[in-house]
This record gives C-alpha cells, sequence and structure tokens, in this order.
C-alpha cells in the first residue's frame, strides 16, 4: 500500500515536471515580457535594467532551474499588471474558486446519485423519464447559458437571489467564507448549480446505467435467493459495486470543475481564481497564466493520486494485487 | 406416505417477447421427498433452470408463471406476495448457482455475506451469527473457518467459492435446495468434492435437493431418482438405476447411449440426430418426434402424457398400448 502510493506520488511528480515546462515556455513565447512592463518611450538602457531584474538575460536552463524551484515553494513572480506577487494574488481568491467547486460537486454528487439510483429502480415511472430528459438538457446546455438562464429567471424577474459576486464574506485566518452568512449562501446557489449541472447529470447517467448492470449480475441474483430485503440488496449490495466506477468520475471530474469555473466565474463575476486568470490572459500578465496552469494541474494530480488510493479503500481486489505487485 | 417436501404440479412458464409469447415449461410435474435428491438432466434450453428459478419464486419479468402450482411442504408457494416468498428464499428454499465466482459479491468479506444471510431470515445476534458462520463453513469444509471468515471472495479458488456459496443456501437450515448446475465451471476433482458434500448434507438434515445438471455421471452418482427434460416438459421420470439402465423414452435412450464408458469398448458413441426444437418452433403433437427413430404417425398429432410404467413414468405414445406389467 505504502508503496503504491509512493509510486503514484513520483509519477505525479513528474507530470508536474512536465506541467512546469510548458508554464515557463510561455514565458518564452508568449512575447517579451520587458515590454508589457515599460512604456513605448522607455531608453533601450532602461529596459536592460528592466530584464536585469527580472533574470531574463540569464541563459534559458538557468531560467528554467530558477523557476521550478521558485514555483515548487509556491513563488510564482510577480504579477505585470497588479505588481504584487502571483502567490498572493491566487491565494486570496483560491477560497472563493474551492468553495464554489465543492459546492457544485457536493450538488452534482447528492442529486446525480439520488436521481440516478431513482430512475435505475423505478425505470418506467413518468418521474424517472423525467429525469432522463433533464439530464439530456443538462448534457447538452453550454454552462454560460445555463448561468444566464439562471439570472435572467431568479435575480433578474423574480429578484431571489443576487446575480453577482459572493456576498458577504467572513475571514478565518487567510480563507476567506461566504458560508457562514446568509447573503453568501444565497450568492453561491445560482454558481453552484450552474457549474455542478453538468457533472450532475454525468453521474445521474453514470449511476443509472452502472445500476442497471449491477442489476443483472449474478451475486445480485444469488443475494434475492438468499432472500435478502430488497433494500439491503439495492442499497447494500448493488449501490456499493455501483459507485466505484462513480468515485473515478466524480473524482476527476473535481478537478474539471476548478478548471471550468473560468465560465461561471465570468458569467457571475465571482472573484475566484478563474476570473482572475481570465483578466490575466486580456492583459497578457504571463506570471499568472503560468502559475494557473501549475496550479490547476497541481489539483488535478493531487486528484487523480486521491481517487487511486480511495479505489483501493472501496474495492478490496485492488489491495490485493497491488500488495502482490507491490 | 408423507407429504412430499416439493410439489410441483402441471406447471407453465411463459415468456413474453415481441414475437408472441413463448412457453420454456409446458406441465412439469414432479415431487421430491423429504432427503431426496432428484437429478433434472436434459439438454441446454431445456426448460431446467427454469423450472429451479419458479420453485424459487425468481423468473423475471417478461416471464411469468402461466398455470399450475408448485407446494411447498404443502404450503402453495406459486401465488405468494413477494415478500412472504422473499422470507420462504434462503430459509425454506436455497439455492445454489452454476458459477460461484460470481456468485458472490466482490466488495463483501464472505463472512459478512453469511452474517447477513443468516440474520435476514434468524432472529441471532451480530456474534450468535458469526459463530454460526464459522460452523457452517467448517460444515462444508472449509479449512481454518475462523480465519477464512474474514477473506473476501476473491481470496478464495473456484472450489472453495461454490463451498462458501453452499454455506450460505444452507444457513437457515432450509427444507429444499436448488442447486442449479452447482459444478458445471468447476474442474473435474473439485466436482466430485462438490458433489459429495451437497450428497452428505441432504442426508445429513434431511434436506431435499433439486440438483439441475447436464452431466449424466453426476446425477447418476448423486441422485436417487431423475427426471429427463426435453422442450419444456418431463421426458422420462423415475428411480435413478431404472431411467440409466433402462430408459424408456427414445430421448432418455439416446442420452444414456450417449454417456461413455471406462470399459473401454471402442464404439462410437451414440448420438441423437438434430437439434432442439427453439421455444418459438415446438412441433406439433410430441415435441420430439422429429429427432426420434420410432416415430410413428400419432407422434405428430397428439402430444404423449406421462404413463406410469413400473416406478417410471414416460411420456411417448410407443408405451400407449403396452400394459404396464409388460416392461421390464
Amino acid at each position: 500500500m505504502l508503496a503504491f502510493t509512493l509510486r503514484r506520488a513520483v509519477q505525479a511528480i513528474g507530470v508536474m515536471f512536465a506541467v512546469g515546462i510548458i508554464a515557463f515556455s510561455m514565458f518564452r513565447f508568449a512575447g517579451d515580457p520587458v515590454n508589457q512592463i515599460v512604456s513605448i518611450d522607455t531608453s533601450a538602457a532602461e529596459r536592460a535594467i528592466v530584464r536585469k531584474s527580472l533574470g531574463l538575460d540569464d541563459p534559458v536552463p538557468v531560467q528554467f532551474v530558477r523557476y521550478f524551484a521558485d514555483a515548487a515553494q509556491f513563488k510564482f513572480g510577480v504579477s505585470y499588471q497588479f505588481r504584487q506577487p502571483v502567490a498572493a494574488l491566487l491565494m486570496e481568491r483560491m477560497p472563493a474558486t474551492l468553495e464554489l467547486a465543492i459546492c457544485a460537486t457536493v450538488f452534482a454528487m447528492v442529486c446525480g446519485i439520488l436521481m440516478g439510483v431513482y430512475s435505475a429502480l423505478k425505470r418506467d415511472t413518468v418521474l424517472a423519464k423525467l429525469f432522463q430528459a433533464v439530464s439530456l438538457i443538462g448534457i447538452s446546455l453550454p454552462t454560460f447559458l445555463i448561468g444566464i438562464l439562471l439570472i435572467y429567471l431568479f435575480a433578474v424577474t423574480l429578484g431571489w437571489l443576487p446575480s453577482f459576486g459572493r456576498g458577504e464574506v467572513v475571514k478565518l485566518g487567510w480563507w476567506t467564507t461566504g458560508l457562514l452568512t446568509l447573503s453568501g449562501l444565497k450568492a453561491l446557489i445560482m454558481p453552484s448549480i450552474t457549474l455542478g449541472l453538468f457533472q450532475m447529470t454525468l453521474i445521474m447517467r453514470l449511476v443509472r446505467a452502472e445500476m442497471l448492470e449491477v442489476l443483472r449480475t449474478d451475486y445480485i441474483r444469488f443475494a434475492r435467493a438468499r432472500g435478502l430485503t430488497t433494500r439491503a440488496i439495492h442499497f447494500g449490495h448493488a449501490l456499493k459495486n455501483t459507485l466505484i466506477p462513480v468515485i473515478t468520475v466524480a473524482g476527476l471530474q473535481f478537478g474539471s470543475v476548478i478548471a471550468f469555473s473560468i465560465i461561471t466565474e465570468t458569467v457571475f463575476q465571482w472573484p475566484g481564481m478563474g476570473l482572475l486568470f481570465v483578466q490575466a490572459v486580456q492583459n497578457v500578465d504571463i506570471p499568472i497564466m503560468a502559475a494557473y496552469l501549475l496550479m490547476v494541474s497541481l489539483i488535478f494530480v493531487t486528484i487523480n493520486l486521491v481517487v487511486d488510493i480511495l479505489y483501493t479503500v472501496v474495492d478490496p481486489r485492488l489491495r490485493s494485487t497491488v500488495g502482490r505487485a507491490a | 406416505m408423507t407429504e412430499p417436501v416439493l410439489s410441483v404440479r402441471d406447471l407453465h412458464v411463459e415468456f413474453a417477447s415481441r414475437r408472441g409469447t413463448l412457453r420454456a415449461i409446458d406441465g412439469v410435474s414432479f415431487d421430491i421427498a423429504k432427503g431426496e435428491v432428484l437429478g433434472v438432466v436434459g439438454e441446454s434450453g431445456a426448460g431446467k433452470s427454469v423450472t429451479g428459478l419458479s420453485v424459487i419464486g425468481l423468473i423475471d419479468p417478461p416471464g411469468r408463471i402461466a398455470g399450475g402450482e408448485i407446494r411447498l411442504a404443502g404450503l402453495r408457494i406459486d401465488n405468494l406476495p413477494p415478500e412472504e416468498m422473499r422470507r420462504i428464499r434462503g430459509k425454506r428454499i436455497g439455492m445454489i448457482f452454476q458459477d460461484p465466482l460470481t456468485s458472490l459479491n466482490p466488495l463483501y468479506k464472505v463472512g459478512d455475506q453469511i452474517v447477513e444471510t443468516i440474520r435476514t431470515h434468524l432472529n441471532l445476534s451480530e456474534s450468535a451469527a458469526r459463530r454460526r458462520a464459522i460452523d457452517l463453513l467448517a460444515e462444508v469444509g472449509i479449512p481454518a473457518p475462523e480465519k477464512r471468515i474474514d477473506g473476501y471472495p476473491h481470496e478464495f479458488s473456484g472450489g472453495m467459492r461454490q463451498r462458501v456459496v453452499i454455506a450460505l443456501a444452507i444457513c437457515a437450515e432450509p427444507e429444499l435446495i436448488i442447486a442449479d448446475e452447482p459444478t458445471t465451471a468447476l474442474d473435474v476433482s473439485v466436482q466430485a468434492q462438490i458433489i459429495s458434500l451437497i450428497k452428505r448434507l441432504g442426508r445429513d438434515h434431511g434436506t431435499a435437493v433439486m440438483l439441475v445438471t447436464h452431466d449424466m455421471g453426476v446425477i447418476a452418482e448423486t441422485s436417487d431418482r431423475v427426471a429427463v427434460m426435453y422442450a419444456g416438459r418431463v421426458a422420462e421420470i423415475g428411480p435413478v438405476q431404472d431411467v440409466v439402465k433402462n430408459p424408456l423414452h427414445p430421448y432418455a435412450k439416446g442420452l444414456m447411449g450417449a454417456i461413455p464408458t471406462l470399459a473401454g469398448e471402442d464404439k462410437r458413441l451414440v448420438q441423437i440426430p438434430g437439434s432442439m426444437p427453439r421455444l418459438s418452433a415446438i412441433p406439433r403433437g410430441c415435441s420430439f418426434n422429429p429427432r426420434c427413430a420410432f416415430a410413428f404417425d400419432r407422434c405428430r398429432i397428439d402430444r404423449p402424457e406421462p404413463l406410469a410404467r413400473g416406478a417410471q413414468s414416460v411420456a411417448c405414445h410407443l408405451y400407449d398400448d403396452v400394459p404396464a406389467e409388460s416392461v421390464a
């Protein structure tokens, strides 16, 4: 088990190294950063000073090693646009993004699993068919459209929920949370639904398909032949087997939720990392873009690692093969 | 005579399909007495497994029991409400399926699966159920049961898993065990062990066993009586020695002729020409008539009804005019 975890961790570091190369090369290929900083009438001598102060006159490998060493300590340089350390900017924005992503994922998992189980067990009911139809809409409508429709309905027409921002936030150390105030919670509802809807329909369809598959297996038939109650069969035996692939998908989707929160954050002007990234793109603020890339891949890699480990917790078969292989 | 543990009378099972209703079981009747092992043989699709599943009430839609009755120790069980039938399954009727590799839920320890079944049917505490589970594993011949009880199914071999499945089937001391091809997925040496285990359990607990298989060797070894099924009907039923040594129905004769002997005569094994009709194309009259060497006109028109001949019962027109005593 430990060897397995270690091996996966080494692989994860390899992936991060590769992403680091890509992030670093952005600086080389996305134009001369000095031009972004100085004004048009800066002299060549002054440009050279700026270049030197940023370390841009060193050989490329030296710059890369320095960049990577700094990045490993979460130092991503200074934003061209804000003139502040990128790490501080990201840290300031991260709670908003993570809170949104977690709420969206919880919403997606809870609703997705419930609806999926229901529509697998009561396949022919009207409600199950309605769920199927809704899931089609959720899968095919683009996120920004759903966001705009929600704003139009609940913010503009009905006026129940705020159309943008995080509401009031409470500071807990370096973390800011909107979960403790009414306006924060209200502000969280629509962005969470917008961000989570796609995952919810995905999970619902997956749970439904997996559950139908599991209900056809021999061990479910044998469980019925043993006279177990329907409840024990459906929720004890079938659901647990159903959840294995769901864990993977939900885990990987959590990474996408964070990465794709860019759109939702833009629609709702949510002050998170995604919005910061969009602004950075508009201003060619490469340190922020590179750092964002690194952050998102770090999150992806970490989640993959956690999912792999979770897998072995749920499925005893993996535990022993992993043990033998290691 | 005491009441049989299982009594099936004129059972009909139908499956609704797009091309009309298919009749999988068409008037099957048999009894199993306490402690008796009834072997059910026949080709694939003869209706052996469907018969077993209808007894335990696990025929799923589009299938349904369309007629006849099934009685368990006198209690009619084919029309019980689902919840009452569930209480009978596992408690009064145990079932063993063909493939032990897929019969157990891979995510639960075998002990938990046994304890769960015991506690569903018997009013026992967690620890008492666990003790009983260890005893059961010991009884079905699993070494070091107090250790193995915490193993997962994938940690057991095929034969050991089938033993666990058997332990699960007998954990509430059922009156009847339905074993649906319990040895087909196992290799030959393990088959013999499992068969003798089932036989021993039946003897020790007075359990009636319905043993579904297409292996005549298994039947000859284990069963007290044997029913030969063909296209959803019982072609012949009787004591195992009589049916094996002196089969009456041409189909049963064919089946017995197809068993290789160790005596090593260099004769070719007899083969029954043709194959069993599909359920959608069962011929008129006797369903075996197109393949039967002895078929005559009546076989193509009238369906033969079971006739008692000594201890055997046979559904064949060849015996219509033969008085019961003259059959050797």
